[in-house]
C-alpha cells in the first residue's frame, strides 16, 4: 500500500498529511510534484491543504490545470481514493471531481478553530471506522469554505449519501449557529456517486495527536487504509 | 485586439463581498442603493495575426473553462477590433 502526497506551489499542509500518514497510519507515502504525471505506484492521494497558485482566480482554480491532475482524474476513474483536505476540496470541485462549488465564507472572515462534525453517512471508504455515535472534533482552517450547489445537485447529493460530513454542535445536532461558513445545509464534506473520492473543508490531519487537541482525524485515515487494504488483497 | 471578460456571480449566489461594500458605501451616506455585486474584469490581448472569429473562438472558450466557474458565475466577453 502506498499513499501520495500531491504537492502544487503553495500547498503547505503537505508535510501534515505526510507526517500523519507515515508516523499514526504507518505506511509507505511519497511527496507528488504537480508535474508528474505517473500515479501507477499509488493506492491513494491526498490532495494537500494550502494556498495552491495562491489562490489566484479562485481558490483550486488554477492547480486543476496543473499536469497532474489529468493523472489524478484517470487515477479517480480506476476506482482508487482520492482524498482532498480543504485547498484539496476546492481543487476537486473547480476540476469537476466533486460536485458543487466552494465560495467565500458567508461571514468574510478567514475562520480557525476546532468545529464539531456529524458523520452522516458512515458507509464510505473513509468513514467505516469512526464510531456511529461519535462527534468528531477537526479544526477548520479557511475563507473560502461556504459550500454551494444547485437544488438538483443537492438532491442527488442527498439521495445518494453522497454527504459525508456536516458540520453540528456538541450534541451532533445541525444547526445555524453551528455553521462557520455558510454551507449549504451545513455540509463539510461530500463524496463522488462511487465513494472513491472524497473532499472535505476541516483538516483531520491536524487532528491526529492529543497534544492537539484532538485525535478524531485518525478515523478517517484509518477508515481510508482499512478500504485501500481490502482492494490491495482483491487485486 | 483587445478582449474584455465579465465574471460575475449568478443571480442566486450571496455575495458577502459585496454586501460588505454595501454596507460601507451606506456608511459614507449615499442611499438608495439596493445592492452591490462584485465581479471580475479580464483584458485579453491578442497577436495581430490572429483574426477576429479566432479570437472570439479563443476567448469564448478561456471564459468558459478558466476564468468563470459555471458552478457559481456567469460570464460575458466583448471584443474589440
Amino acid at each position: 500500500m502506498k499513499f501520495g502526497v500531491i504537492v502544487f506551489p503553495g500547498s503547505n499542509c503537505d508535510h501534515d498529511a505526510y507526517h500523519v500518514l507515515s508516523k499514526h497510519v504507518g505506511q509507505p507515502v511519497d511527496f507528488v510534484w504537480h508535474q508528474e504525471t505517473d500515479l501507477s505506484g499509488f493506492d491513494a492521494l491526498v490532495v494537500p491543504g494550502g494556498f495552491s497558485y495562491g489562490d489566484y482566480l479562485r481558490a483550486g482554480a488554477l492547480a486543476r490545470f496543473s499536469p497532474v491532475m489529468n493523472s489524478v482524474k484517470d487515477f479517480a476513474a480506476s476506482g482508487k481514493f482520492v482524498f482532498g483536505i480543504c485547498n484539496g476540496f476546492q481543487i476537486l470541485c473547480e476540476a469537476g471531481l466533486l460536485p458543487g462549488a466552494l465560495r467565500r465564507n458567508a461571514g468574510l472572515h478567514f475562520v480557525c478553530k476546532h468545529v464539531n462534525l456529524r458523520v452522516e453517512n458512515q458507509n464510505t471508504p473513509f468513514t467505516s471506522e469512526v464510531d456511529a455515535s461519535k462527534i468528531l472534533s477537526i479544526p477548520i482552517a479557511h475563507a473560502e469554505g461556504n459550500y454551494t450547489c444547485d437544488d438538483a445537485t443537492y438532491q442527488q447529493l442527498e439521495e445518494n449519501g453522497q454527504i459525508v460530513f456536516r458540520y453540528c454542535d456538541e450534541n451532533g445536532d445541525i444547526t445555524d449557529e453551528a455553521n462557520p461558513n455558510g454551507a449549504r445545509s451545513n455540509i463539510a464534506g461530500i463524496c463522488n456517486l462511487d465513494r472513491n473520492v472524497m473532499g472535505m473543508m476541516p483538516h483531520p490531519e491536524r487532528a491526529c495527536e492529543d497534544i492537539l487537541g484532538s485525535n478524531d482525524g485518525r478515523d478517517i485515515f484509518r477508515s481510508l487504509t482499512k478500504a485501500v487494504s481490502q482492494i490491495s488483497e482483491i487485486d | 485586439m483587445k478582449a474584455k471578460v465579465y465574471v460575475t456571480l449568478k443571480p442566486s449566489v450571496l455575495d458577502p463581498q459585496g454586501k460588505a461594500i454595501q454596507h460601507s458605501v451606506a456608511s459614507l451616506g449615499f442611499a438608495g442603493i439596493g445592492d452591490i455585486r462584485q465581479g471580475k474584469y479580464f483584458e485579453i490581448f491578442f497577436d495581430d495575426s490572429v483574426t477576429e472569429s479566432s479570437a472570439r473562438e479563443s476567448v469564448a472558450r478561456i471564459a468558459k473553462d478558466v476564468l468563470a466557474n459555471p458552478v457559481i458565475e456567469d460570464y460575458r466577453v466583448e471584443v474589440e477590433a
